[in-house]
């Protein structure tokens, strides 16, 4: 299966220019014969939006997003778009889109709001994370903040993902003498939760600079043993192509049946109990 | 002459050093997207002959090409030989267009009407002078303007409000002092604008240290543990940061806080500009 990293540098709040970029680079994933694409989070919009969160939003079946969900025939697309609901909520969202159509929708549910980062001042905070079936396999998304939290990635490997796609925009800063702060952190991040669960992570990353902000790219692939198979270059536009063996989820969960051993039925229980000591029960 | 002294300086606050091409890079690619895409091929900067305003010109180069930046170097009649001679170093040395526009008419026309004005006065007017020169410039190059303030003077509030402040765009105000001498080794700034005592140069021997009362090597260290680490003051003294030197550098970071922001708008609307009309400079770009 030949996938696809769409490191792309986002107009910000530019949605015809960016329908444009995406374009060009379904188009030329799809001479290269690509099946699944991936862009980094709210690829269609930009990030640090702010007023701008407002004017952009699109309802699901809105021509912008619709653009895109029509090109996903004979390429399955994941994408970002600030996702507008019938009940007016807007939300940090990752569409993945295949024969077409809209398959699955994952909305952002761990919304960074500390620091440089004010997302829970605009969006909803999604409920749900679960994994969905394709054409290839069980897949997962996640965006960005998502998986910083490991609960995340864990309860899509036990909802059966055997690819967990992760749509991200990732400042650069803290840099150091050896290198990038969050750079480190993300590649650790990557490797460690692969290897934890015995699944690929296809991580697209933007690059790009907002008012002074840049966002590195560096987007990352990395197999069920926790090995790097690509990664994209830093600071510059690039689709990044690998190819990915599903069959690999077999072996590495044969060599480490982390997966198998996992007691969900303890979690619970403890998580439950836990609930309940902080509510004072 | 030698740099060992940065050296040593680094290899004691080994937090302070840089990933040098990695900073560069960031800085540089940055700066050449933040420019372009508001329309923009060239920039201008003011080159006083010191080390912030030589590292701001030696990346502008990097980024856009000695041909595309524009080096202007502004003296007053009491403006050290000394660092002319350094600006045009640094001139020579990159191949950057210059010119020089002497401000000595313009300042002691103002200030005949006042001739008792303090230093004080006289430096902010000419630091604001200077920015208006570049501004004007500016719009008759279609050059951006490229600031040259460090990080530690942003905190200090060591410059002039719209003046030595003002800039479309900065790339080195997220660095301390002491990293833009590490960047500006690396980028090749001459060695003798490394090595010399940062001033503001408005008068005779004024040096920014002695004006201050500390180094900035230990401004920058401290800096580094308040600001970055979110140290106490127990874990501060622990460090050997002494009070003198935390409560000064405290009281300027809270003092000149209004350098740092917009002007104040006293709010009537639901929608005020700078508090909840929320949108970055790159609307749309």
């Amino acid at each position: 299966m030949k996938v696809a990293l769409a490191q792309i540098r986002p107009h910000l709040g530019n949605v015809a220019k960016n329908i444009e970029i995406h374009k060009q680079m379904i188009k030329q994933a799809k001479e290269e014969g690509v099946e699944l694409l991936i862009f980094p989070e709210l690829s269609l919009m930009g990030y640090n939006l702010l007023d701008l969160t407002y004017d952009v939003a699109c309802t699901m079946d809105s021509e912008e997003v619709q653009e895109i969900v029509s090109e996903s025939k004979g390429i399955d697309i994941a994408f970002g778009i600030v996702e507008r609901s019938p009940d007016h909520i807007l939300y940090n969202s990752a569409i993945y889109a295949s024969y077409g159509s809209v398959q699955s929708v994952h909305r952002k549910v761990y919304l960074p709001t500390y620091g440089m980062f004010d997302e829970a001042r605009y969006f909803g905070r999604g409920e749900k994370i679960r994994a969905f079936d394709t054409r290839f396999g069980r897949v997962g998304m996640l965006i960005c903040e998502d998986m910083w939290h490991p609960s995340a990635p864990y309860l899509l490997a036990q909802d059966r993902a055997e690819l967990l796609i992760v749509l991200a925009n990732s400042p650069a800063r803290g840099v150091h003498a050896k290198g990038l702060g969050t750079q480190d952190s993300w590649d650790l991040i990557l490797t460690s939760q692969a290897q934890f669960y015995g699944m690929f992570i296809a991580c697209t990353q933007r690059v790009g600079t907002e008012d002074g902000v840049t966002f590195f790219g560096n987007s990352t692939a990395v197999d069920p043993f926790g090995d790097t198979l690509v990664h994209g270059p830093l600071f510059e536009e690039s689709l990044v192509t690998f190819d990915l063996d599903l069959d690999m989820v077999r072996r590495a969960r044969f060599t480490t049946p982390i997966l198998r051993d996992e007691n969900t039925d303890l979690v619970i229980r403890e998580l439950t109990r836990i609930q309940q000591h902080r509510r004072g029960e | 002459m030698s740099t060992q002294w940065l050296t040593d300086q680094l290899t004691e606050a080994p937090y302070l050093s840089l990933n040098e091409e990695l900073t560069t890079q960031i800085l540089t690619t940055a700066l050449h997207e933040e420019v372009n895409k508001v329309g923009f091929r060239r920039v201008i900067l003011g080159l006083s002959g010191g080390i912030d305003s030589a590292l701001s010109l030696y990346l502008a180069v990097r980024a856009f090409g000695a041909e595309n930046v524009i080096a202007v170097r502004m003296p007053y009649k009491q403006s050290s030989q000394n660092s002319l001679d350094d600006a045009e170093e640094a001139i020579l040395d990159t191949g950057v267009k210059s010119l020089t526009v002497d401000i000595t008419p313009q300042i002691d026309a103002y200030f005949e009407r006042f001739p008792d004005a303090s230093p004080l006065r006289r430096g902010n007017k000419m630091a604001r002078e200077r920015m208006t020169i570049l501004y004007d410039l500016s719009a008759h190059y279609e050059a951006l303007v490229v600031g040259t303030s460090n990080r530690t003077e942003l905190l200090l509030g060591y410059g002039t409000q719209y003046g030595d402040s003002a800039s479309a765009i900065n790339p080195i105000g997220d660095l301390y002092k002491t990293q833009v001498r590490q960047l500006s080794r690396y980028v090749g700034v001459p060695n003798s604008i490394l090595s010399k005592s940062p001033s503001a140069d408005l008068w005779e021997n004024q040096t920014d240290e002695g004006e201050i009362g500390f180094s900035y090597f230990d401004m920058d260290r401290v800096f580094y543990h308040m600001l970055d680490l979110k140290w106490d003051r127990r874990a501060l003294h622990k460090q050997g940061f002494s009070d003198t030197l935390i409560d000064a550098v405290n009281r300027r970071i809270i003092r000149n806080q209004f350098k740092r922001v917009m002007p104040v708008i006293l709010k009537v609307s639901n929608r005020t500009v700078g508090i909840d009309f929320r949108y970055l400079r790159d609307w749309g770009m």
